[in-house]
């Protein structure tokens, strides 16, 4: 049965339509691979019940030759992302028990277009951290191990759970969110493609909000044509966000098989960062070699302001925080301490409710938007931002897409870094500028560390130039030939 | 009228001391749906029945702006003859209290949709002032805290919650509390034109924070010259008060206690007050250092508010004719006074009523039958005039009826009545009651020759007396119940009596 899990999505959907085997078969071994890897801590809630009947559904449309685009598919689902009487926890104690009235739109149109719901997937608490450390219910585990060393590993963050499950074979697809790196960075250390649309693509309606301006879903799925079928489902105007794209969603899956003949490759020389380990960049000179093999041309370019992107993002995510998260307050919905007291009742909720990573971030984020220190601050950040984007703007007029590093490391080990905020804020420093600045950003899975971990390639687009991404993402990911596979320990 | 005329001064031990006063005026936009929600605005609805996930701060939940909401703002900019800015931004203001469910108030600081404009303001002894306004801006309204459901819970309605508002500030501009109840009726009176919002102060429709200081004679025109606040007093703001008398004393109250404390060799402190409207007394609240700090920063949900110039010139065209053009063109076009135009135009709708009696009447005797009769009946009747059960036609014919001499002014009283009681109109009741005017002179003849023969004495006296013949004219009515037409009455006495009447 697990031989079936370690398709392609698309061909689990292709297999689907030809009736090669049931969606209730493809779910059943999906929801019994899930139960089985308990040990990775990938799911916070297992629904195996509804995926079932989802897959039922999904079996009489595929009988009657209907069905969506994912019709039949098991996907798991970051728990950010708010669905219908199952609880939505974003990793935080705080919403412990919250069954949300309402679907997100993401959801909703996955299951729309045939998806079935495995589960809600572990994450850092309310998306913030690069290693799934900071979840109220334990870190998620990355499948891969160092060789034969038994340490566990962290799968990135804070779509940890979905890029462990993905890599791990549970399902086929994952739904994730990235805020500063959340989608690539994860995918990058767990051998798994990784794409955050351009900031507007997804609507935002229904997911758990981290930092606003920065916010944008995506998938992570094992290959880059998988990412292209599962991102133009979760696409879309909605207006419900007022920062929703009304745009046409291409079919991204069509350019998976283009060539970068032509094409040209910026790479950015701020992103030789020094400290990084040599395999990382030695990795990225070899990504640049495959694309000028493919034909593609090759062009240094400048982004100045490169250095300034990670403090700017660590005052403006903060700042966005810790009012997006003022209303969780003990009064309406999760978690509540109570007290005669109304406000000893804010304090002892929000102390008990929110972990120390969150806490640290409202700390942060009050301290820069309070008076006085507002246009020292965020003022400032927001104008780096512009300059952030300026620099990208005059890059995009010498090349069409860039080439980077996706992650400063193979994935570490848990407890290695969680007591240096610092070092860990840096896990986004390939990341963090595409956020800022709003832009498309894929991560690539291109080889092994020396140690025999995943290490992931990026590319960053122009504002919703997708496509490219997709196109060029293909040939790097048929030049690189990843073919490795985490060794099963947990079963 | 000078600033230093103006001023009313309040005599305290050290001389007379002047108020200065502004007031932020809190309107709630007349709308279907709140400012980022579809939920309904509905007054009056059970607790909690008007909310939105949205209204609820339910997380992942996004605000959308009502477009509707923005087409009010930007007409009551226009009314307010103010700057419309093309680009405003929503920005958050941060805190805790558990009838505001996100945590924070979408409203707008740095960059608010209107901006400086202006209000006539007409004083009760028929002059009129200049308010200037600072600005307005669109903001949600929070819900309400109930604390008197259960001795150890407070419970909280949220149909409030996210309802539309427009801050509607002034500058510093009112001197007296009579100017600032005055202003606020104006303003009040602008927006119920405008259809921007009901005004209903009762529902918390519109509601003031009042901003007072005082100043030694002569600082106020430093400060106008200059635009320094130091040459003012430091301020005290008074929330949340509620209807325009408790804003006149609460000002009262707050100025005389202002006086006291410096006069008393104290200082004012920067705080904000409430008015305990039941003993009539501002109460300390929290003070400058214990205020707030509301982090206010731009809603990352939201984009700004970018306005197209058709969409304004569209508004624009819609605008109805404001009071204070309406007062001027009753004044040139129908003739009113000055005093009566204001009266008329204090509604919209004793305005229209008063457009629609008038058609092809005698429009100010159509003018005072509304100020006299009308409202005397409505308001012993706490009624509206849109409740009148004298319709504006009804009227109209009456005042017809008058000029065409079919009755007397005198009779119309009687018929008035009648139609405020019964609906009826004022034609039918003439016919049924016989009310007709007489002014067959020679029925009236025989009446006045009556009324001569019966009372020589009377007649003998009007020599020395002239001013007697009004008698005469009153028994004559009263002998033809009062039908005859008076003017007929009168030149047929003359003529009969002659020289008879002395000069």
């Amino acid at each position: 049965m697990s031989e079936l899990l370690k398709m392609t999505m698309a061909e689990a959907r292709d297999g689907l339509r030809a009736k090669a085997f049931s969606s209730a078969e493809l779910t059943a071994a999906a929801s019994s691979a899930v139960a089985e890897a308990r040990p990775l801590n990938a799911f916070i809630t297992e629904t195996p019940e509804q995926a079932a009947e989802m897959a039922a559904a999904s079996d009489a449309k595929l009988a009657r030759g209907e069905g969506g685009a994912l019709e039949g598919i098991p996907l798991g689902i970051k728990d950010l992302f708010c669905t219908k009487g199952v609880q939505t926890t974003a990793g935080s104690r705080i919403l412990q028990g919250f069954k949300p009235v309402y679907e997100s739109t993401i959801t909703a149109k996955l299951w729309a277009a045939g998806g079935v719901m495995l589960g809600k997937l572990n994450l850092d608490e309310f998306a913030m951290g690069s290693s799934n450390e900071t979840s109220y219910y334990g870190p998620a585990i990355n499948p891969w191990r160092r060789g034969n060393d038994d340490t566990k590993l962290v799968p990135g963050g804070s779509s940890g759970g979905s890029s462990a499950a993905v890599a791990a074979d549970l399902c086929f697809g994952a739904t994730a969110t990235d805020t500063g790196g959340s989608i690539r960075q994860p995918a990058a250390v767990t051998g798994t493609v990784g794409i955050k649309p351009t900031y507007g693509r997804c609507s935002r309606w229904g997911v758990v909000a981290f930092a606003s301006s920065l916010d944008q879903a995506g998938p992570i799925t094992r290959t880059v044509k998988d990412a292209a079928i599962m991102l133009r489902e979760m696409c879309g105007y909605d207006p419900k966000d007022s920062t929703s794209v009304d745009m046409a969603v291409p079919d991204f899956e069509a350019s998976c098989g283009g060539s970068v003949k032509g094409l040209r490759i910026g790479v950015p020389k701020e992103y030789r960062i020094e400290g990084v380990p040599e395999e990382v960049d030695h990795l990225w000179d070899q990504g640049i070699a495959w694309l000028k093999e493919a034909g593609a041309e090759i062009v240094e370019v400048s982004l100045p302001h490169t250095k300034y992107a990670l403090p700017a993002y660590y005052i403006v995510a903060p700042a966005e925080a810790s009012s997006n998260l003022s209303r969780y307050d003990g009064v309406k919905y999760g978690l509540r301490v109570d007290s005669d007291d109304l406000t000893t009742m804010y304090e002892q909720t929000r102390a008990a409710g929110f972990g120390r990573e969150v806490q640290r971030r409202i700390l942060i984020g009050t301290y820069v938007l309070s008076a006085g220190y507002y246009d020292a601050y965020y003022i400032k950040a927001q104008k780096v931002r512009t300059l952030i984007a300026n620099d990208f703007t005059a890059a995009f007029e010498k090349c069409d897409v860039l080439l980077t590093p996706a992650s400063p490391s193979p994935a570490f080990g848990i407890g290695e870094k969680s007591n240096d905020p610092i070092s860990m804020y840096l896990n986004d420093v390939y990341t963090v500028t595409a956020n800022l600045v709003g832009l498309p950003g894929i991560a690539v899975p291109a080889g092994l560390s020396k140690t025999g971990l995943p290490l992931g390639l990026q590319l960053i687009g122009r504002a919703f130039d997708e496509e490219t991404l997709f196109r060029t993402g293909a040939v790097l990911e048929r030049a690189a030939n990843f073919t490795g596979k985490p060794g099963k320990w947990w079963a | 009228m000078s600033e230093a005329k103006r001023a009313k001064t309040i005599e305290g031990m050290t001389g007379p001391w002047e108020i200065v006063i502004g007031l932020e005026v809190h309107a709630q936009v007349q709308s279907e749906a709140k400012l980022f929600s579809g939920a309904s605005t509905t007054f009056g609805a059970e607790p909690n029945a008007n909310v939105s996930l949205v209204d609820a701060g339910m997380p992942g939940m996004l605000p959308v702006i009502n477009d509707f909401c923005v087409e009010q703002a930007v007409r009551t900019g226009l009314g307010l003859n103010a700057q419309i800015n093309k680009v405003s931004v929503f920005d958050r203001k941060n805190y805790f209290y558990p009838d505001l469910p996100q945590g924070y108030q979408i409203s707008q600081f740095k960059q608010p949709i209107v901006g400086e404009g202006e209000v006539i303001v007409d004083l009760p002894g028929g002059e009129s002032v200049t308010v200037r306004i600072e600005r307005l801006h669109l903001e949600q309204d929070a819900g309400k805290s109930l604390h008197d459901q259960d001795p150890n819970h407070t419970y909280v309605d949220l149909n409030r919650s996210g309802v539309a508002l427009m801050e509607i500030v002034s500058k510093p501009d009112m001197r007296s509390s009579d100017e600032a109840a005055a202003y606020l009726k104006k303003l009040r009176n602008l927006l119920r034109y405008l259809g921007t919002c009901d005004g209903n102060m009762d529902e918390g429709s519109m509601r003031a924070d009042v901003n007072v200081s005082i100043c030694k004679p002569g600082a106020y025109e430093k400060f106008r010259e200059t635009g320094s606040f130091s040459h003012l007093g430091t301020r005290c703001e008074i929330k949340n008060v509620n209807s325009m008398k408790f804003v006149a004393q609460a000002i009262e109250y707050e100025a005389r206690r202002q006086i006291d404390v410096v006069e008393g060799g104290g200082t004012v402190n920067q705080e904000t007050r409430l008015f305990d409207n039941k003993a009539g007394v501002t109460r300390a609240m929290r003070s400058k250092e214990e205020a707030h700090d509301y982090r206010y920063f731009p809603d990352p949900d939201l984009l700004p508010l970018e306005l197209e110039d058709d969409f304004i010139a569209r508004i624009k065209a819609s605008i109805p004719e404001l009071p204070d053009a309406k007062k001027a063109r009753f004044v040139s076009e129908y003739g009113l006074s000055v005093y009566d135009a204001g009266l008329l135009v204090a509604e919209r709708e004793t305005a229209a009523y008063f457009e629609e009696a008038a058609k092809g009447r005698d429009a100010k005797a159509v003018a005072n039958w509304i100020a006299g009769d009308l409202f005397a009946s409505l308001n012993r009747d706490n009624k509206s005039i849109d409740e009148s059960p004298v319709s504006a036609a009804a009227l109209g014919e009456m005042v017809g009826l008058i000029s065409d001499n079919t009755i007397s002014g005198r009779i119309a009283k009687d018929v008035f009545v009648i139609m405020y009681a019964t609906g009826e109109a004022p034609a039918k009741i003439v016919e049924e009651k016989g009310l007709r005017q007489v002014t067959d002179t020679g029925a009236i003849g025989a009446a006045v020759d009556e009324v001569i023969d019966a009372n020589p004495a009377k007649v003998a006296e009007l020599l020395k007396k002239p001013k007697l013949l009004g008698w005469f004219v009153g028994e004559v009515m009263k002998k033809t119940q009062g039908k005859a037409n008076p003017q007929a009455v009168n030149d047929l006495l003359r003529a009969k009596l002659g020289d008879r009447i002395g000069e």
